[in-house]
């Protein structure tokens, strides 16, 4: 690792302040991705500004038909927390299955969506259920929210504060973990609103990240049950292919996950 | 036996220090002055190294020197050697390329060490290797068998025409073309064995001392065998004679075969100690431990077996590339030859066999013995062959087995091996039993009825350890003897110190030595300690692979223990006043046997180092030698059976059951040995669905860190039901097979047996990734 200078923020407008200050400044939100890089010298940020130790970047929230969660909330907390498990289970279930115990105790919410790692869970989640994104300067529909791989819409200096999810009717998430690293080698998260939409996501899948998934979309409009899929076929087009999947598999892997999402929303 | 005794299930005394982080490894070594080694390593498979520019690197903070390959070899550093010799087919040597410690003209691996800094700290030596200006010219690649043995392919050795090291063979090709000529049914297959890296837990590292005034080099060094070690840096590399050479293999974590090797990284730290006059510590990273760790496997075969009308096997024909990487690693050779091929008739009467194996030099990463070595190879190829046989013969694949049994022992087999004892129905049939072989059918029906393909796979192993009887491995081509020394100090107190060439490096030496001491004195095994892994401390040794700590190094103890016996009994009758041939040994004791009339052993201790009443003309003190040298391989064998479902819609593998019957002969630890067998089969089941190796075409490494080097984790594997049936092995004093790689050779097999039973497509290669058995069900 090259030597940097390591800040503890102790409120937002002191994160954004000493990222202003830096050269190259990075803010840190876990460091699951950002430290193993670092310590393999392939970043050199000047400055590593720490926003998961502020107190008002911490928690979760639901009232009414929405689940706020704040930026620099651990995964283990989604995962634990009574609130999110009755009012989104399939939220719940997702941050259980991201890394391993000592991932999902560092790693947080803010951190993994704006590193939009193209085979990280949650953006498969915020995009499914047409979640916002709370930054320090505004807020951002899931939908203009990711911008390909390992980009968003976050400016320079610009920090998630907090994700606010809607309540959905229904919901389920199903990953195929990569044999290796245990990321999204697919993850598909089904969601049906309280209104009546239904919204899929993927992750894993595309070249482009995360990606909504019109056809099955569509079949689960019209008829919202596993079986419905049954005659959808994914183009493997624009899909990743690497050595843990062909493209044609991880299409095919859209579809069966998609499946076994409704099967698990219910 | 008795509870410290041999069978006793004594847990293990290493493990406390073990798991309260208390080891001492190689990196836990500092030294007064120590500076830090960075190597600078080639980003490319196969380029002309042009020039090494250091001049802004020689100016940053801490830096002391940054030294090359030309410097390495105008100090006349040997280059790295290959201990077996083997002969190819037209009577000629193998045809090797020089590998020097540091690359000074061509790098033919990504990886290999063009330059190496030494500075004041780890950091600082990073730093300045960034700041090193090394002028490549690239050079086309050869990143694998098939492309390196195409006519035009890119050639890394002027002294290997085609890439190729050697064209071997062995069996009787006449015989065998008679065989297929009278057969009534051919059975072929085409498969790859699949590359891996070994990834010990800790990886490799290296503290080299030079004493200016006394002309004396220390190296602490990651070594399954440090006299080994020892003896080719002094006696091929040129570092120093032995006796001004001290070599010390401390806690090793790991080591699966990677660290029995003497790599560059170990010689340069000491060549480099000398040139700064400073210690020098290397503790390579998971990066360094990917590239440069020899990897192991690596095979691409195609066998075809002949049958008769009964279903009895004929003959066996095999023709196998075997991938050496980039340079001949120090047993490498003997690897897909006689650790491999001599294994090919397996558990089965096969009347002829013929192997021919084609040794290649690829822009890879050298490979070498891994777990198993060869025999995983030879092993996979027959049971596969065997289960593919019995689907084309429409046979139950357990009778097609023991239809071909071999029944009677001694079984001269026609590729060298003569195995000495076994008994393969009384494995498979104990292996059928615990998975409840009969109740498959109905059990596949439920699971097709739930959507799942459910199938079952055998793998009948044997493997051939205990390594090796010196005559004949010599008149093979090894380079060195594989005998085993102990020796046995009876302390004046009556503690025992066991010095043992053998080297612990987490096989648990420390617990099962002093059990074989406890079961012949009564003794206590606290009163017992185990030294190994230093040069200074013990006499010699051959160290610890081919599962042969045991079966050689456990038989040197006895030897040593008989001689210390002895002479105990001589004292012991002098100071009872009794006939030698009287006194027997009971719990510590030395009794007059039919009387009351007894001495402890500390007495005789005691007895021996005051030497104030011993027996006229004997010498004082306890403390006795023995070098053992086995008359033949010890033959561990057994039957594996894995029972699972893949799920058709993700080609993704459940185990079901995995059971597992060895005969490894006596045991000592039977917790133990189950420890090493889990780990054997981890490794096994590990080659078969998640670990393998890839290159891309330019000979780069993809598989280059965990995230994409899928290693077995506990939820990929199942609990196993093991069992043990149990021959003496009749040619060592202790009764023992050895256990440490069985796991590993015979695992793999049953897993893509079972699997391409559930799929009914034998078109399967490993790792079976979920990606390949999807495509393998849905074309």
């Amino acid at each position: 690792m090259y030597e940097t200078n390591y800040h503890r923020a102790s409120s937002i407008d002191d994160a954004v302040a000493q990222f202003a200050k830096g050269t190259d400044s990075k803010f840190l939100s876990g460091g699951q991705t950002l430290l193993p890089v670092m310590k393999q010298r392939l970043a050199a940020p000047s400055d590593v500004i720490d926003v998961a130790k502020i107190k008002d970047m911490i928690g979760i929230d639901v009232s009414g038909d929405t689940v706020t969660i704040k930026a620099a909330t651990p995964h283990y907390d989604v995962a634990q927390s009574d609130a999110v498990k009755k009012a989104i289970p399939a939220l719940a279930s997702l941050a259980s299955e991201i890394g391993d115990p000592a991932v999902r105790y560092r790693g947080t919410i803010g951190g993994s969506l704006a590193n939009n790692d193209p085979a990280a869970d949650y953006p498969a989640a915020v995009l499914a259920l047409g979640a916002t994104v709370k930054t320090n300067k505004r807020s951002i529909p899931a939908e203009d929210f990711f911008k390909g791989l390992f980009s968003t819409a976050l400016e320079d200096g610009e920090i998630i504060t907090a994700v606010s999810f809607p309540v959905p009717a229904k919901a389920g998430y199903a990953k195929f973990p990569n044999p290796a690293s245990r990321f999204a080698l697919t993850g598909v998260f089904v969601a049906k609103t309280k209104a009546g939409d239904v919204r899929v996501a993927a992750t894993g899948a595309s070249q482009s990240g995360v990606m909504r998934v019109g056809p099955i979309e569509q079949a689960l409009k019209a008829n919202w049950a596993a079986s419905a899929l049954d005659s959808v076929t994914i183009a493997a087009s624009g899909l990743l292919a690497d050595i843990h999947g062909s493209a044609d598999y991880r299409a095919n892997l859209v579809k069966v996950m998609g499946q076994r999402a409704v099967t698990a929303a219910g | 036996m008795g509870v410290e005794g041999i069978g006793a299930r004594v847990v293990r005394k290493e493990d406390r220090r073990f798991i309260t982080g208390q080891g001492r490894y190689v990196d836990d070594v500092k030294m007064v002055g120590m500076s830090y080694a960075h190597f600078i390593r080639s980003p490319h498979a196969h380029a002309k190294v042009k020039g090494i520019n250091s001049t802004e690197a020689m100016k940053m903070p801490g830096v002391i020197a940054v030294l090359t390959g030309q410097q390495i070899v105008d100090d006349k550093v040997g280059n790295l050697i290959c201990g077996w010799a083997i002969t190819s087919k037209d009577g000629s040597p193998m045809k090797m390329g020089a590998w020097p410690a540091m690359a000074p003209e061509t790098v033919r691996f990504v990886g290999q060490a063009v330059a190496v800094v030494i500075a004041e700290t780890k950091n600082q030596a990073k730093d300045a290797a960034e700041a090193v200006v090394v002028d490549y010219e690239e050079l086309p690649a050869a990143a694998d068998v098939r492309a390196a043995i195409k006519s035009g392919a890119p050639q890394l050795h002027p002294e290997a025409p085609g890439n190729i090291v050697y064209d071997w063979h062995i069996g009787d090709e006449a015989a065998v073309g008679d065989a297929f000529s009278k057969a009534a049914n051919v059975v072929t297959l085409e498969l790859t064995n699949n590359r891996l890296v070994p990834n010990a837990m800790e990886p490799r590292a290296a503290v080299a001392h030079y004493d200016q005034a006394e002309e004396h080099y220390t190296l602490y060094t990651t070594s399954q065998n440090p006299h080994v070690a020892r003896l080719v840096l002094s006696a091929f590399y040129n570092i120093a004679p032995e006796h001004k050479l001290r070599v010390i293999a401390p806690d090793v974590g790991g080591g699966f075969g990677s660290k029995i090797y003497i790599y560059p990284e170990e010689m340069v730290a000491l060549w480099a100690s000398k040139k700064v006059n400073r210690p020098v510590k290397w503790t390579g990273d998971r990066s360094e431990a990917f590239l440069t760790d020899a990897h192991g496997r690596d095979h691409v075969s195609k066998a075809e077996m002949a049958f008769d009308k009964d279903n009895k096997i004929l003959g066996l024909r095999v023709k196998t590339h075997a991938n050496f990487g980039a340079y001949m690693s120090l047993f490498s050779s003997a690897v897909p030859t006689y650790l491999y091929a001599t294994l090919l008739s397996g558990q089965y009467v096969i009347p002829a066999i013929y192997a021919e194996v084609i040794g290649v030099y690829t822009n890879t990463t050298p490979v070498d013995a891994y777990r198993g070595a060869g025999r995983p190879e030879a092993s996979y190829l027959l049971e596969r062959m065997m289960e593919t046989a019995a689907r084309q013969l429409k046979v139950d694949p357990t009778e097609l087995r023991k239809k071909n049994f071999i029944n009677q022992f001694p079984y001269q087999t026609p590729v060298i091996m003569a195995y000495d004892i076994g008994d393969f129905h009384a494995s498979i049939d104990a292996a059928m039993k615990a998975i409840d072989y009969a109740g498959f059918p109905a059990r596949k029906a439920k699971a097709k009825a739930n959507g799942k393909l459910r199938g079952i796979g055998v793998s009948c192993y044997i493997e051939a350890c205990g390594i090796a009887p010196s005559k004949a491995v010599g008149s093979l081509g090894a380079g060195v003897g594989l005998w085993e020394s102990a020796e046995i100090r009876v302390n004046p107190v009556g503690t025992i110190e066991v010095l043992t060439g053998s080297h612990s490096h987490g096989q648990g030496h420390e617990t099962t030595f002093c059990q074989i001491i406890a079961e012949r004195l009564g003794v206590p095994i606290s009163q017992v300690s185990i030294v190994h892994g230093d040069t200074d401390k013990v006499q010699f040794g051959m160290g610890t692979y081919g599962s042969r700590s045991i079966a050689v190094g456990g038989a040197a103890i006895v030897k040593a223990m008989e001689k210390v016996e002895a002479k105990a009994k001589k004292i012991a009758a002098h100071a009872l006043e009794a006939s030698e041939s009287d006194i027997v040994i009971e719990n510590g004791e030395f009794k007059v046997t039919g009387t009351d009339k007894a001495i402890a052993l500390p007495m005789v201790a005691l007895a021996a180092y005051t030497a104030h009443n011993l027996p006229d003309g004997m010498e004082p003190g306890l403390k006795e030698t023995a070098f053992y040298d086995p008359t033949n391989f010890t033959f561990p064998a057994g039957a594996y059976i894995c029972e699972l479902e893949v799920d058709p819609g993700t080609g993704k593998t459940s185990f079901v059951n995995f059971v597992a019957a060895d005969d490894f002969g006596r045991l000592i630890n039977p917790m133990i040995v189950e420890g090493q067998v889990h780990g054997g089969l981890a490794q096994g089941i590990g080659q078969a669905l998640l670990e393998g190796v890839v290159y891309d075409d330019t000979g780069q490494l993809v598989t280059a860190s965990f995230m994409d080097y899928t290693m077995p984790r506990a939820d990929d594997l199942p609990s196993f039901q093991l069992s043990h049936t149990t021959t003496l092995c009749p040619g060592n004093p202790l009764g023992v097979k050895g256990c440490g790689e069985a796991g590993a050779i015979g695992a793999s097999a049953a897993v893509i047996n079972a699997i391409t039973d559930a799929i009914g497509n034998n078109k399967l290669e490993m790792p079976a990734t979920p990606d390949r058995v999807w495509h393998a069900i849905h074309g």
